[in-house]
């Protein structure tokens, strides 16, 4: 489904990204670990299409498509997702505008018909469930004054609506209390299945307690410096980034 | 100023100026002679300073037709708002028409009248507020307006009643209008705890016609009145808009302005607002778009006189192409005034390399117990806000548009009126392409 090879992405002339080699398979779900500044966060960007990197080298291949070459409505009508670290805030659209506009665009790209605001109603009830939401959310204006929490919890909704193949979390744990983690995780975990991969980018691993990953990857430096099963996340849990980082002989915080 | 003649006034007044009751008459006479006197403002003048009104000082404009065009209600329908349960005056090319609108059934005591009426019947409300309140010496074309107006909209909602239903008055312009100049003329009283909701529009069904209008409206709004005040501007993008809305507040009332600048080549709407006792709220929206080589100008003054008021405005602007807008704030909080409670903010979203924008607060605080705030930007849509929509799957061309529509839904949603709001909305998505 996903194929990253060698893939260096810079942000003005600082490279970020140094060769990040990547396979994720239908229905997989792959953590992507690392400390601050590892280029976590970038990878996650850069597979959506971020206008802040450029891709330097290497390549990204989705269901046989140059992922890369992708505009980021195209790559996300194509079923890619990107739940934000930092959703963005629109105040003056509200939410059901907004995300119907967006389901809309996706059928269209697909040759479907649009649907109205009634039959949106209608689908959104039972995606709303998913984060044990009431409609009052969706004629609150996108984000605007949303609490971290919330603000989360509507990426997992615009994910369970707009359906995607392949969904890229980014950070999505951070600043949520443990409640909120709960229902996030949970949304995710009802939306896994045999056709939808994740990558799910953290810092930490109290998520993948939430998020049972198949495969954990820790970057360093812009590399994949180590990759294994689920377990992996707990030794990291245990031994911390040092550990890693002096396994693959990279000091800590090679870039900032 | 140029070669131009000074206008006959009196020829503009169509004959309303001689016409006019003995107290009102001499009001009229000072205004036009101070008029000879001045002149149109000239360019070097500070209030004027941003404003290209040449062409309106060096047109020989004509005073508009007397005997309106033969329209149909059907011809209006886009610009009411499908409620013919609502007051709804027509004025064509400056002339109450009455069988193009209709006026609901009112509680004893209201008045909803053309103002050329009102002045016939001589109404004694009419010696107590007009041109009481937007004062002659404030600014020529105020002056011009009082000399040569000859109708207009009057709402009188007198102490204690509620309005139930809006009134909109329509200022539309035919073919007829071209190259004449109109000087509609509007008195919005709303006396102590009365409630009312008020929409001006000055419309046209003569796109691409040159002609001039020159409105002022006069508010009053008691103790404890509430008054929802609504200004659309979709003239002619060749015509010139030349308006002042001036209000005086009184105790506890709540004033709130939402004004919509769309069309004219050239338009200029002063709106001043006095806050004259204590405990008053007035809130002002603004919302202009412009493009091709329209200029927008907003100046607001608001005038706080007295302790513990609150004023909050919101100006906002969308400009295309080779546009161009100004805004002017002025905030005065006199020395008593303390408590007061003032924020202004204007901001701009520029759409083209060519647009431009003149943005000036000006506020004049003469008291020290009070919080007063104003910010101004102009700047683009934000890179960030554009990757999330399209990360969503919305093409990058309709998500300028979500965006830029947000950005002006952020004042339209201030509008408390629903089908206004609507209509609105819709104004602006059309505007937009979407």
């Amino acid at each position: 489904m996903l194929e990253i090879k060698d893939l260096r992405a810079s942000a003005g002339d600082k490279e970020i990204l140094k060769g990040i080699t990547l396979t994720v398979r239908p229905g997989e779900v792959h953590a992507v670990m690392g400390p601050n500044g590892s280029g976590k966060s970038t990878l996650a960007q850069v597979l959506a299409g971020h206008p802040a990197y450029e891709v330097t080298g290497g390549s990204a291949t989705y269901d046989g498509r140059d992922l890369l070459d992708l505009e980021p409505e195209e790559r996300a009508q194509a079923g890619v997702f990107l739940a934000f670290q930092y959703p963005v805030e629109i105040p003056g659209v509200t939410n059901a505008y907004f995300l119907r506009a967006a389901y809309n665009e996706i059928r269209k790209a697909h040759g479907e018909e649009e649907i109205d605001s009634i039959d949106f109603i209608d689908l959104l009830e039972e995606k709303l469930k998913l984060v044990e939401w009431g409609p009052e959310i969706m004629s609150r204006a996108v984000n605007s004054g949303f609490s971290g929490g919330e603000k989360k919890r509507n990426e997992i909704l615009q994910l369970a609506v707009l359906e995607p193949r392949l969904a890229i979390l980014d950070e999505t744990d951070s600043g949520l209390d443990i409640d909120a983690l709960r229902i996030v995780a949970g949304g995710v975990n009802k939306l896994r299945s045999k056709d939808r991969s994740f990558v799910v980018v953290t810092h930490y691993q109290r998520l993948l307690n939430y998020i049972v990953p198949d495969y954990v990857h820790v970057l360093s430096g812009g590399r994949i410096v180590m990759s294994g099963g689920k377990e992996l996340a707990l030794e990291l849990e245990a031994k911390g980034y040092e550990w890693v980082e002096a396994a693959a002989g990279q000091p800590a915080g090679a870039t900032a | 100023m140029s070669g131009v003649a000074t206008p006959d006034l009196e020829l503009h007044a169509g004959g309303a100026l001689s016409e006019s009751p003995e107290w009102l008459e001499p009001v009229r006479r000072a205004a036009a002679e101070r008029f000879g006197r001045t002149g149109f403002p000239a360019s070097r003048d500070e209030e004027w300073r941003f404003t290209p009104i040449g062409p309106v000082a060096q047109t020989a404009w004509r005073p508009a037709p007397t005997r309106p065009d033969d329209l149909d209600a059907a011809s209006l329908a886009p610009f009411v708002f499908g409620h013919p349960e609502w007051s709804t005056l027509v004025f064509v090319n400056g002339i109450y028409h009455p069988a193009l609108g209709s006026i609901a059934s009112l509680p004893l005591g209201v008045t909803i009248t053309s103002l050329a009426d009102a002045v016939r019947a001589d109404l004694p409300l009419l010696r107590q507020h007009l041109s009481r309140h937007a004062p002659i010496e404030g600014s020529p074309f105020t002056a011009f307006n009082a000399a040569a107006f000859r109708d207009g909209g009057l709402v009188h909602v007198p102490a204690g009643h509620d309005l139930a239903s809006p009134v909109h008055l329509v200022f539309v312009t035919t073919d007829e209008a071209a190259g004449a100049a109109i000087h509609p003329r509007n008195l919005i009283v709303v006396e102590r705890g009365a409630r009312a909701s008020v929409i001006e529009s000055y419309v046209t069904l003569a796109d691409g016609q040159a002609y001039w209008t020159n409105p002022v409206t006069e508010v009053a709004a008691g103790a404890g009145a509430w008054l929802e005040h609504t200004r659309i501007q979709r003239e002619s993008e060749r015509a010139f808009h030349v308006g002042l809305t001036h209000v005086d507040q009184q105790r506890d009332s709540h004033y709130r302005s939402f004004t919509l600048a769309m069309g004219a080549a050239l338009s200029r709407h002063n709106l001043h607002v006095r806050l004259n006792d204590e405990n008053i709220e007035t809130l002002m929206y603004g919302l202009y778009l412009t493009r091709g080589e329209q200029v927008a100008d907003n100046h607001t003054a608001i005038y706080h006189d007295r302790p513990n008021c609150r004023s909050w405005e919101v100006y906002k602007g969308v400009l295309d192409d080779r546009s161009r807008a100004v805004f002017n704030g002025k905030v005065f909080v006199q020395p008593e005034a303390q408590k007061t409670d003032a924020k202004q903010t204007n901001r701009n979203l520029l759409r083209s390399d060519l647009a431009k924008v003149d943005t000036k607060p000006q506020l004049e605080i003469f008291a020290d117990d009070v919080k007063c705030t104003h910010g101004a930007t102009v700047g683009r849509l934000d890179d960030i806000g554009l990757f999330y929509a399209r990360s969503r799957g919305i093409p990058a061309e309709a998500a300028e548009r979500l965006l830029t529509y947000a950005f002006a839904a952020e004042v339209i949603d201030e509008v408390a009126l629903e089908p206004v709001r609507l209509e609105l909305d819709r104004l602006v998505l059309e505007r937009l392409g979407g």
